[in-house]
């Protein structure tokens, strides 16, 4: 039954009354003097993945807050699952599964426990709640540590019984801030794949990352945002070619010869970013560049030719580095 | 594996908690924590009368009962003392209660804010989370006053109704310092909220010597303040004496009443408050 999840750009037909999930115009939040969201449009259709990229500060976070109906918008207009998060927020709330940004899970209880408490949240029996929290820890592989306390688990494992926690109500869309900032490499990668399998049976994911290699693993489609507004939007493979080359070429020299090293590089590459410790030149073949580059007779101390990324085009389009 | 999730299609019911239900969730979450440490907080609701009455009702009372008691009321001093304690314990715990678990619910652990992604809303937070002290305060009270009937220290079986009386004190307490620590980011106030506030009650509310020995504008200070209404409550209560002045003892129910509607209110706005900004 819940194989009826489809690629992004074809809706479900039971769907076709309520072509976007969320829909956000003109979505504005300000805090005092502060505008943290200014005037973003974005929709969400059933069964996507979709990210917000961007650094720190840009206003992810708040933006997701208010889709997660706890923080009221400031101004737009934002409807989810076509009802109104001012009016209709714990009717909304109850079909919402949102892990957040720090853990909020109550370190006095057991691990099945925190399960089960939040289940009897949205209401649910103790009797489901309990078997659908058995199948929880299975999915979020805690079944071993059921019984154990919730502080002496890993990072890891802490963020996957969050997400566990966060499908207790069996949500339409779950909501993931930053789901892997601060994990180890090996932590990330079972929780992405936790989540793809989320995505394989059709939720609905939105979620924020300032990681290009999380939203490209991830996200269907998505938004860059920097400092409050989003600045560019289309799926990860898009966005790389809209904005970027096919390859880039990263240099790196000594300091002083770099700074003498602008403009010398306009014949070979499209374009050329120059970043504190190295120097990308954006081409199709960033092979050929790096070979036109020695036969200038300049000797870079490294080089590596790579695929352009995410993190290309939001150098592209703000100038800056997603992490800094 | 349909309880994973559901698909998307959007056709799953909202599940809603019947009205007012909330609140109760919130209790049940106390409830389940409290679970582990309720043996060891049974206990200890033992051993702080009994050592309490021990130490100042007979020990002390044995050198205040040989002195002039006339305005005791011609009472032993452990009959005076004992209502007045149960009393002051109740505000005591119903403070601890109100600080740290609140800031923790909203800073620490950030629990409530978990609370506040479902369907329960700020108000479900902060009415749960005031039941639950209530229920504490009710045990605690309880045990006391078990504690007061066993050292004969009761003269009227309307001790009984000191329980209620006693939670209401507490209630006074807890309700307006959970909306004050809900607007605190560190716990450095705290401290002074229980070396200004607390302790300067507890000493000078009636507790341990009749507020009519404290000089004039004392005694009106005094008036103001929770506990003085609360220890004249079960003290009036435990003598048996409530009958004499039935008003006064209205006053002192409505006086305490005040305190926790308007806390709570406030509560529920300082609570709500924290639970928007994140």
């Amino acid at each position: 039954m819940p194989d009826t999840s489809v690629s992004p750009a074809v809706s479900a037909p039971d769907t076709s009354a309520t072509p976007s999930l969320i829909r956000a115009r003109g979505l504005t939040k300000r805090f005092g003097d502060f505008t943290a969201v200014d005037a973003v449009d974005f929709d969400v259709a059933p069964g996507e993945s979709f990210g917000f990229l961007g650094p720190n500060g840009a206003g992810k976070t708040s933006t997701m807050r208010m889709i997660g109906c706890v923080s009221p918008i400031s101004d737009g207009s934002l409807r989810i699952m076509d009802m109104d998060p001012a009016t209709d927020g714990p009717r909304i709330r109850a079909r919402l599964g949102v892990v957040p940004q720090q853990d909020t899970l109550d370190t006095e209880l057991t691990v099945r426990e925190n399960l089960v408490i939040y289940g009897r949240y949205f209401g649910l029996s103790r009797a489901e709640v309990g078997r659908r929290a058995d199948e929880l820890l299975e999915f979020a592989q805690l079944t071993e540590r059921a019984g154990d306390q919730v502080e002496p688990l890993s990072g890891g494992m802490k963020r996957r019984l969050t997400i566990a926690r966060s499908l207790i109500n069996e949500p339409t869309i779950l909501l993931l801030d930053e789901p892997t900032t601060g994990l180890d490499p090996q932590a990330r990668h079972l929780l992405w794949d936790r989540l793809y399998r989320l995505k394989q049976r059709g939720v609905t994911l939105v979620l924020t990352t300032h990681y290009m290699d999380e939203a490209e693993q991830l996200c269907d489609r998505l938004v860059v945002m920097d400092k409050a507004r989003i600045v560019a939007e289309g799926s990860p493979r898009s966005l790389i070619e809209q904005y970027s080359t096919k390859e880039v070429a990263e240099l790196r020299f000594l300091p002083d010869v770099a700074e003498t090293l602008h403009g010398r590089f306009d014949a070979i590459a499209e374009r050329t970013e120059f970043l504190p410790d190295r120097i990308l030149l954006y081409a199709d073949d960033g092979e050929a560049a790096a070979v036109a580059v020695h036969a200038m007779g300049l000797k870079p101390e490294t080089v590596l030719v790579r695929r352009s990324s995410l993190e290309d085009v939001f150098l592209r389009l703000t100038g800056r580095s997603l992490i800094d | 594996m349909a309880v994973i999730a559901r698909t998307s299609s959007g056709q799953a019911p909202a599940q809603r908690p019947a009205p007012g239900s909330g609140l109760w969730r919130v209790f049940e979450h106390r409830l389940m924590t409290y679970r582990r440490t309720f043996r060891s907080t049974i206990f200890t609701s033992f051993v702080t009368p009994t050592l309490f009455l021990f130490a100042m009702g007979l020990g002390l009372g044995s050198y205040v009962d040989n002195g002039n008691t006339s305005s005791l009321g011609g009472i032993s001093y452990l009959v005076f003392l004992a209502p007045g304690l149960l009393a002051a314990s109740a505000m005591n715990s119903a403070s601890f209660e109100a600080t740290f678990p609140i800031m923790s619910g909203l800073l620490w652990s950030r629990i409530y804010h978990a609370m506040f992604a479902t369907p329960i809303s700020a108000r479900d937070v902060t009415l749960g989370n005031l039941a639950f002290i209530a229920m504490r305060l009710t045990l605690i009270a309880t045990v006391f006053t078990l504690v007061i009937v066993a050292f004969g220290a009761a003269e009227s079986p309307l001790i009984v109704l000191a329980i209620p009386a006693a939670v209401l004190t507490g209630m006074a307490f807890a309700a307006p310092i959970a909306a004050f620590s809900a607007t605190q980011k560190t716990p450095i106030k705290f401290n002074a909220l229980f070396r200004f506030v607390i302790t300067p009650l507890f000493l000078f509310s009636g507790t341990f010597f009749p507020v009519s020995s404290l000089p004039p504008v004392m005694q009106l200070l005094a008036w103001f303040t929770p506990l003085y209404h609360g220890v004249s409550l079960t003290r009036g209560l435990s003598l048996g004496t409530i009958s004499a002045d039935p008003l006064a003892a209205l006053v002192d129910v409505v006086f305490l009443a005040t305190f926790v509607i308007v806390g709570t209110v406030l509560a529920i706005r300082t609570i709500g408050a924290r639970l928007v900004r994140g």
